[in-house]
């Protein structure tokens, strides 16, 4: 039994929700993200929060998972400050769905002035409306400058709560600047960038699994819904115990989100 | 729940293998790109510059190369001109 904590599952086929559900996932967790394309209007993220708050869950309770989500734009169409001022004012609306745990995946992509200011100002909707946070993490040459800057941003903030935001994609490189200070971290198990499984396990043993998780991040690109299992496989096979398997993949996912009081499973 | 360490395994057994193929096909890809007249690619540059740490006497070889890919710099850059990216930092001319 494990949590797949982020995956786009607008994405994936009807096939992925029933291969997760016999991997043992219980609940999926969809953060909002780029389609793959740019989005020409507010009213195309409008449809986006429909599909991910009210028929993604229903695709998902076909096989008995659970479904949450997370609401943003995200930070690769950051770029348009129109747009994103007008994604961001559904915002709100969207936060009343009961499966919305909160705002996400926020962040940097190429670490430019204006994702900066959008960030910024995701993470004031958050404050405002006492939401949980769940930050991208720039991919690999951007990596490190981005997940400074995040961390400098949100230390800038009087009213963060490391405790309530988790920053995802970390490596090798980022997950002691993360974790040191009071954040939660979060591991991508990709077949090709970020994590393998062995170096997601090599860092959950070198920080003894504190407030960390690993996620398959599945979505339009090579990606793999059952890569959270397979960790798993491994970490049994380097000897870990049932318990702490469990702690790495349910427990510890599951101890963040229900900060939100819309986290509640079934199983 | 407090932390249980794994049980001792032996690690070379169980990654050896793997760890040997990894090798030699970075090895391969080297030979390849040199062939083709490509060894001066900064990202091809980068790459033997990273492979320097997997000497390194600290058991800190992932962060080491993961670093050298890195961009340094500390500044938001004016506006993003691109969405992806490449696997090595290089400096805009």
């Amino acid at each position: 039994m494990y949590i797949e904590p982020h995956g786009h599952m607008v994405s994936r086929t009807t096939d992925d929700y029933e291969k997760l559900a016999i991997a043992g996932c219980v609940a999926i967790c969809e953060p909002a993200f780029w389609a793959g394309f740019d989005r020409s209007s507010a009213d195309g993220f409008y449809d986006y929060f429909r599909q991910i708050t009210e028929y993604e869950p229903k695709r998902a309770a076909r096989f008995g998972l659970q479904h949450y989500s997370w609401l943003c734009i995200n930070p690769k169409e950051a770029e348009d400050l129109k747009l994103a001022d007008d994604v961001m004012a559904l915002i709100p609306e969207f936060l009343k769905k009961p499966n919305v745990l909160g705002i996400g995946e926020i962040g940097l992509n190429k670490n430019s002035r204006n994702e900066l200011t959008i960030f910024e100002k995701h993470v004031q909707i958050a404050v405002d409306h006492d939401q949980l946070i769940l930050i991208h993490t720039p991919h690999l040459e951007d990596k490190l400058k981005g997940t400074r800057l995040i961390i400098d941003a949100l230390k800038n903030h009087s009213e963060i709560n490391p405790g309530r935001v988790i920053i995802d994609h970390v490596e090798e490189h980022t997950i002691d600047l993360v974790l040191d200070a009071g954040f939660w971290a979060g591991m991508t198990l990709y077949p090709e960038s970020k994590c393998s499984p062995n170096r997601a396990i090599d860092m959950l043993e070198q920080r003894q699994a504190e407030k960390i998780w690993m996620n398959s991040a599945c979505d339009w690109g090579v990606s793999d819904p059952w890569a959270v299992p397979r960790a798993m496989l491994e970490m049994k096979k380097r000897g870990w115990s049932a318990e702490m398997i469990h702690k790495a993949t349910y427990t510890n996912p599951a101890t963040f989100m229900a900060q939100s009081p819309k986290f509640k499973l079934s199983v | 729940m407090s932390w249980t360490p794994p049980a001792n395994t032996h690690l070379v057994d169980h990654g050896f293998m793997d760890a040997r193929f990894k090798l030699i096909d970075l090895a391969a890809f080297l030979d390849r790109v040199q062939r083709a007249g490509q060894s001066d690619d900064y990202r091809v540059v980068q790459l033997k510059e990273a492979m320097k740490h997997l000497s390194d006497p600290e058991p800190a070889r992932a962060k080491a190369v993961l670093m050298t890919f890195s961009d340094p710099t500390q500044e938001p850059i004016p506006a993003a001109h691109t969405q992806g990216a490449a696997g090595a930092w290089r400096a805009e001319a």
